[in-house]
């Protein structure tokens, strides 16, 4: 084509600007990545926090149940009836609430009575060798026996559920599928009403004066519905979060994955695996390592400074209901996270590190909710104060600025997901 | 200008063969302990070795001349010394035999620098081996 109004530079200039219109059109067409500003250490980290990461659902050897499926079915059945408790209102999902990501918005749980600590979620606790705040039970089974009996939870004692599940038409059938021959409870001058050692004083006579064949019996039995329990929270496991979409783009292609994360949110987990030094304790996939820490949280108004692991340690050793008591599945001598538990001053006021998934659902926080939102945990990290008892791990502050501090929330906020679970296991059974 | 850019260039290579070396190093070596007295070699369960998961070692003590030591006493120390904490479990030493002991109990709970220090005492001489590990 001649265009002879144009002089033959001009002709070079108009194919150069055609060529950059092209260029810039394809821009907008084209999705730009640009590539992924991380080191590979940083990736590394990054890839430990995904979900891709997680380990497939343990099994507690602790428990023979733990993973069967009709344990699972009567786990659920119990963990929303009331009936288990004193006043036959209060279940486990009262305070769990499963709508709350199995917290209840409390500062400290109320039950039948005023309960000492905050609602610690369920979600991925599976994973976690330790249980409570303070570490004093070692199975998902051994922790949903205690609530039961708490004078301040349930209120109930061991006879009474014992006999109640073994003796409820729909529950022993069950019972009798997974655990095999159903205890007779029948003589009551053997097995009263209620019994349960160290509950209310009728209570303790009535199992003082049992012997002690069916004190072992009762033991086991209520260690079973324990077991049954455990086998149905085992299940409570987190689904993907943003984070998860955006760590797996980003470690697949080596590029910064660009609609996923807004620019706040790349730099606040920047911050949370750098500077923050966040990833010290809120690392792997549940972004906890279910250890014990003293991070210098005030104590509560009017209470004093929880001991914290020091004491959960001396209780889980001597609970029957531990990893290696009589009522355990497992070979004592496997009970490893038991036997190699530390001791030692830096436990005094260390508290277990929970997850950061679904931080948003959860507050308050820490082990009493003294904290009421993410942006004021965050502000503790940064200042790190002394501790009250015991030694701040974290004692050096993280010099983070305002703006630093926002992203870093930013970033915490895309931990958010439903659980990886039908919905049907949400709610009461039908 | 493309001398320098060249001598940057071999300089670089030859950091990486070096850094190259140390990473093999970080799973077959032998290490001596400080006074020279022991050597050790040690086989983690886990490999590569990964935060939050209990396991154990097997551990290799010899002397100077190559000689198992079968013998020993092994305590255990150690933690992050960045961070100003021990280890997050109470380890211990089960002896095996020609100069073998299994180190039971172990478990990581950050990622980082971490040194565990194994005092091995054998008769009349006690001398310490620093394991050093980049979690």
């Amino acid at each position: 084509m001649k265009l002879p109004f144009l002089s033959r530079y001009s002709r070079s200039f108009l194919g150069l600007g055609l060529l950059l219109a092209a260029g810039l059109l394809s821009w907008l067409f084209l999705a730009y990545k640009p590539p992924a500003a991380w080191t590979e250490n940083e990736l590394r980290m990054i890839s430990s926090l995904s979900l891709s990461s997680l380990p497939a659902l343990p099994l507690d050897a602790s428990n023979k149940a733990s993973a069967d499926p009709l344990a699972e079915e009567l786990g659920h059945a119990l963990f929303f009836d009331a009936r288990l408790s004193a006043n036959k209102q209060i279940s486990c999902a009262s305070c769990h609430k499963p709508e709350l990501r199995f917290t209840d918005g409390l500062d400290k749980a109320k039950a039948i009575g005023q309960s000492r600590m905050n609602t610690p979620s369920i979600v991925g606790l599976a994973y976690s060798p330790w249980l409570y705040w303070d570490g004093r039970r070692d199975s998902l089974w051994s922790q949903a026996l205690s609530p039961l009996e708490d004078p301040q939870e349930q209120a109930s004692n061991r006879m009474y559920i014992a006999r109640f599940v073994t003796e409820d038409p729909e529950y022993s059938r069950m019972y009798h599928s997974i655990f095999g021959e159903l205890p007779d409870f029948s003589d009551r001058s053997r097995f009263p009403d209620n019994a349960g050692p160290g509950l209310k004083t009728v209570w303790y006579s009535a199992w003082e004066q049992m012997s002690k064949e069916d004190q072992n019996l009762v033991n086991e039995t209520f260690a079973n519905v324990g077991k049954a329990i455990a086998a149905y929270e085992r299940l409570l496991v987190p689904a993907p979060a943003k984070f998860d979409q955006y760590a797996d783009a980003l470690l697949k292609d080596q590029m910064e994955p660009g609609d996923i994360y807004s620019n706040d949110e790349v730099k606040g987990l920047r911050i949370f695996i750098g500077q923050g030094r966040c990833m010290e304790c809120h690392n792997g996939p549940l972004f906890t390592n279910f250890e014990f820490h003293n991070t210098g949280i005030i104590s509560y108004p009017g209470d004093l400074p929880d001991r914290g692991r020091v004491d959960g340690l001396r209780e889980v050793r001597k609970n029957p209901f531990n990893c290696q008591g009589e009522y355990s599945d497992r070979d004592p001598s496997q009970c490893l996270e038991l036997i190699h538990a530390r001791e030692g001053i830096e436990l005094i006021g260390a508290l277990k590190t929970p997850s950061l998934r679904n931080l948003a659902g959860t507050a308050p926080y820490m082990h009493k909710g003294q904290i009421k939102t993410p942006k004021e945990s965050l502000e503790h990290y940064n200042k790190a104060p002394l501790a009250m008892i015991g030694h701040n791990e974290t004692d050096s502050p993280l010099g983070l600025v305002s703006f630093e501090l926002r992203q870093l929330e930013a970033f915490l906020m895309t931990l958010q997901a439903p659980l990886e679970i039908e919905q049907r296991w949400l709610q009461p059974p039908q | 200008m493309f001398k320098k850019l060249m001598l940057l260039k071999i300089a670089l290579f030859l950091q990486m063969l070096v850094l190259n070396v140390f990473a093999q190093q970080e799973s077959t070596s032998v290490l001596e302990s400080e006074k020279g007295f022991f050597r050790l070699s040690y086989e983690s369960q886990l490999n590569p070795i990964v935060i939050n998961q209990m396991h154990s070692w097997t551990l290799h003590i010899v002397d100077v001349d190559g000689n198992a030591v079968s013998d020993a006493e092994i305590s255990i120390g150690g933690g992050m010394p960045e961070h100003n904490h021990g280890l997050a479990t109470a380890p211990s030493i089960k002896t095996v035999g020609n100069g073998n002991y299994q180190l039971q109990g172990l478990r990581f709970h950050m990622m980082g620098h971490w040194e565990l220090e194994l005092t091995i005492s054998s008769g009349a001489t006690e001398d310490t081996v620093v394991v050093i590990l980049d979690l």
